[in-house]
C-alpha cells in the first residue's frame, strides 16, 4: 500500500532546477531511500513533501490526501534534519516533547511518552540537560526521539548518519533499521552513501541531477543497473568500464587489448538496442580474478596501486590506457609493479551504450 | 626562552597596551568628572591640579537656578533655590530615548526576520531605500522637518520627537537585526513548522529567544545614538520637550562659559547611558547558546 505518492514533482530554484518530473511511491512499513549525490535533489524532494518547499508542479499525496496546499503543521509527517536541529535553549525532555505540547497533551500523557520513547532509544539518561551538553550521536537520537513521540504518518529522513563520526554512523543505521521494524513506521530516507542505502533500503530510488534514474530492490540496482551512473555510483568501489566495441559475434576490449566472446543472447540485445558498435564494458570489482599464471581466457595486466582494507584489498591493474578496480582476499600478495593476469567471471560483464551510457546487456 | 615563556611575554605585553589604551579611554570621563569636582579656580589652574577638595556645587548648580553664591539672605529677602529645567529635560531625555529605542529594537527584530526569511519582493532595493534614509546629513532635512512638525502640531512634543527617533534607529535596527537572524540557523523554525506550530507560534517560541543577543546589542546602539543626538532635539523642541543634551550647551551663556557645570551636567548625562550597558551587556558575553546544531 502507498503511504506517500509524489506525482511529476518539479522545484525550481531561481533557473535552476533542483527536483524534474519526479514520480515515486512510497510503501507504507517499510523503508524507501533517495539515494544520489550532493546537489541531486534529495533534499529538496523532501521538504516538498514536508511542505517547507512549495512545488512548482505535482502532487504529494499522503494516506489518498493531497496535501500540495497544507502547511507542514498539518500534514503529519517528521523531518529528521542532517543538523539535528535541536531547540538549543530547551532540555531534551522538552526538546522531544515539543509536538506533543503543540497538541495540547495533557502534563501527565506527555511525560510518559517522552520517557517511553526515550528509554526506547537508550537516551533516558539525558532527559534534563541541554542540547550543547550531549554528543552528536546522542543529539541524532534525540531528533529522532522528537520524530517517533507522535507517530507521523511518514518520517522523512534527509541524511540523518551523514554527520555523525563512522563507528557511530554504522551503530545508527541498525539501530534505525531495528526502531522502523519494531515500529512498523514509514521511512522516506536520503543519502548520498550508497553503502547506507543497500543495507537499509527495502527500496532504493536513484537520483541525479533532480531526475530519478532508478527504482528498484537494493539487489536489483546493484546487479541490474539501468545505466553506467547508477553502476558507477553503487559499489565500493563502483563498477569498472572499459571501452569495447562489437564485432560480430566478439567484442573487441580496449579496443586492441582482448577479445571476449558474446553469447547469442548479448548479440540479440546489441542488436536491438546499441545505438552504434560503440560500448562500455562493465565489470564489478568483485567479479574479477587475477593469477600470476597465463590461463586460458586471463589476460595480461600491471599492479599498479594495492589499497589494503582489512578483510579484502582493493588492487589496481593497468591495462595499457585503462585500469580496473579489483577486489581481492587479504591474503593474496600482490608486489606493485608486478605482472599478472585477470579473469572476467562468466555471466557477470555488462555492456553500456558508448553514447546514451544505458545497459544494453 | 622556550615556547611557553614566549608566550607569556607576549600576554604581558598584550595587558600593558590594553591597560594604555583603557587609560586613553577613560581620560575624557576623569576630565569631566574631575572639572565637575573643582572649584572654577582649580580648574582653570595650570598644570592641571591632580590633588584637589572635591565639592559638589556644581552638581547642585545644575539642578537649580540662583544657587551658589546667591543663597541665604541678600537685602534682607530670603533667597530661596529654584529648581532648574534639567531634571524635566534628564526625564524626556530618559523618556525619549527607551521608548524610542524599545519601538526600533522590537520593529526592527520584527522586520530583520522577514528580511531574512521570507521571500519580498524587491527586498533589496527596499533595503536600500531604508539605509537611505540614514545617508543625509540631519541638518539637510532639517527645514522641511521643522516645517512638517509645526503644521502637525508635533514640534515640542516628546511624541513627535519618540517617532524622530524611532525612525532615525529603525534603518539601523533593521540591518543589524537582519543579520543576526541571517545567523539563526532556519533549521530551527523549520523544525518547528513540522512539529506542528504554526510561523507566529515557531518565531515566539523558538527564534525570538534566540535574537535576544542581536536585540540586545541593537538595543544600546541605538539608546546611545539617540542619548546624545543633538541637532533634531534642538531643532524640533523649544522649552517643554527639550532633552538634556542640547540643554547643557545652552549653560555657554551670557555669564562666560561656566565650565564646571557643563562638566557636572555632562557627567549626570554619561550615568544612565552606562548603567543601561552595564545591565544589559552581560546578556552580550553570556549571549551565543548555539550548538545544538551539528554543522
Amino acid at each position: 500500500m502507498l503511504k506517500l505518492s509524489i506525482q511529476d514533482l518539479t522545484k525550481k530554484f531561481g533557473r535552476k532546477t533542483a527536483v524534474s518530473n519526479l514520480s515515486l511511491g512510497v510503501e507504507s512499513g517499510k523503508i524507501t531511500v533517495l539515494l544520489g549525490p550532493t546537489g541531486a535533489g534529495k533534499t529538496t524532494t523532501l521538504r516538498c513533501v514536508a511542505g517547507l518547499e512549495k512545488p512548482d508542479q505535482g502532487t504529494i499525496t499522503i494516506e489518498g490526501q493531497v496535501v500540495n496546499d497544507y502547511p507542514p503543521k498539518d500534514r503529519d509527517v517528521a523531518f529528521v534534519f542532517q543538523n539535528f536541529s535541536l531547540y538549543p535553549r530547551y532540555t531534551v525532555f522538552e526538546n522531544i516533547a515539543s509536538p506533543l505540547r503543540i497538541r495540547g497533551l495533557r502534563q501527565e500523557e506527555i511525560a510518559q511518552k517522552v520517557k517511553e520513547v526515550a528509554s526506547f532509544l537508550h537516551i533516558d539518561h539525558l532527559l534534563d540537560r541541554r542540547p550543547i551538553f550531549i554528543s552528536g550521536g546522542e543529539m541524532q537520537r534525540v531528533a529522532i526521539a522528537r520524530a517517533l513521540v507522535r507517530r507521523p504518518k511518514v518520517f522523512l529522513l534527509d541524511e540523518p548518519l551523514t554527520n555523525l563520526d563512522a563507528k557511530i554512523r554504522e551503530e545508527m543505521r541498525t539501530e534505525l533499521k531495528r526502531l522502523q521494524g519494531e515500529m512498523e513506521s514509514t521511512f522516506f530516507y536520503a543519502t548520498p552513501d550508497q553503502a547506507e542505502a543497500l543495507s537499509m533500503a527495502d527500496t532504493i530510488a536513484v537520483i541525479h541531477h533532480g531526475h530519478l534514474v532508478q527504482v528498484g530492490t537494493p539487489t536489483g540496482i546493484y546487479h541490474q543497473p539501468v545505466n553506467m551512473f547508477v553502476a558507477d555510483f553503487v559499489g565500493s568501489p563502483g563498477m569498472n568500464f572499459i571501452p569495447a566495441s562489437v564485432e560480430g559475434e566478439t567484442v573487441n576490449v580496449g579496443p586492441g587489448y582482448f577479445s571476449l566472446p558474446l553469447s547469442p543472447e548479448m548479440r540479440k540485445a546489441c542488436a536491438e538496442q546499441a545505438t552504434s558498435k560503440e560500448v562500455f564494458l562493465g565489470i564489478r570489482p568483485e567479479d574479477v580474478l587475477i593469477r600470476f599464471e597465463a590461463q586460458e581466457g586471463f589476460y595480461p595486466a600491471l599492479v599498479e596501486v594495492v589499497e589494503p582494507l582489512g578483510v579484502l584489498q582493493i588492487v589496481r591493474l593497468r591495462l595499457n590506457h585503462h585500469f580496473i578496480r579489483v577486489r581481492s582476499e587479504e591474503n593474496a600478495h600482490f608486489p606493485v609493479g608486478e605482472k599478472v593476469f585477470f579473469g572476467l567471471k562468466e555471466g557477470k560483464v555488462r555492456l553500456f551504450d558508448g553514447k546514451s551510457e544505458k545497459r544494453i546487456w | 626562552m622556550n615556547e611557553f615563556q614566549r608566550r607569556q611575554v607576549k600576554n604581558r605585553i598584550i595587558v600593558v597596551i590594553l591597560v594604555g589604551m583603557l587609560c586613553v579611554y577613560l581620560f575624557p570621563i576623569y576630565w569631566m568628572f574631575s572639572t565637575a569636582t573643582k572649584t572654577k579656580l582649580d580648574a582653570f589652574s595650570l598644570p592641571p591640579k591632580w590633588v584637589w577638595r572635591p565639592q559638589i556645587e556644581n552638581f547642585r548648580n545644575v539642578f537649580y537656578v540662583g544657587a551658589g553664591g546667591a543663597l541665604g539672605r541678600v537685602k534682607g529677602i530670603e533667597v530661596k533655590p529654584k529648581p532648574s529645567a534639567f531634571l524635566r529635560q534628564l526625564g524626556n531625555s530618559i523618556i525619549v530615548s527607551f521608548v524610542s529605542t524599545l519601538l526600533a529594537t522590537f520593529l526592527g527584530a520584527l522586520s530583520g526576520y522577514v528580511f531574512s526569511r521570507m521571500r519580498v519582493r524587491g527586498k533589496d532595493d527596499l533595503l536600500f531605500v531604508i539605509l537611505s534614509s540614514r545617508m543625509l546629513p540631519p541638518v539637510v532635512i532639517a527645514i522641511p522637518l521643522v516645517m512638517m512638525y509645526r503644521a502637525l502640531g508635533l514640534f515640542d512634543t516628546l511624541f513627535g520627537l519618540i517617532i524622530m527617533y524611532t525612525v532615525f534607529n529603525l534603518a539601523f535596527a533593521v540591518w543589524m537585526m537582519r543579520s543576526f537572524v541571517d545567523d539563526i540557523p532556519i533549521e530551527y523554525e523549520e523544525a518547528a513548522l513540522v512539529d506542528g506550530y504554526s510561523r507566529f507560534q515557531a518565531f515566539f517560541k523558538f527564534i525570538f529567544p534566540e535574537m535576544r543577543v542581536g536585540m540586545v546589542a541593537t538595543a544600546i546602539f541605538s539608546l546611545i545614538m539617540t542619548w546624545n543626538e543633538f541637532t533634531f532635539s534642538l531643532l524640533l523642541t523649544g522649552e517643554r520637550a527639550r532633552t538634556a543634551v542640547p540643554s547643557i550647551a545652552h549653560s555657554l551663556g551670557t555669564a562666560g562659559v561656566n565650565w564646571g557645570h557643563i562638566a557636572a551636567g555632562s557627567f549626570l548625562m554619561v550615568l544612565p547611558v552606562v548603567v543601561f550597558t552595564f545591565l544589559l551587556g552581560g546578556n552580550l558575553i553570556r549571549g551565543f547558546t548555539f550548538g545544538a546544531i551539528k554543522e
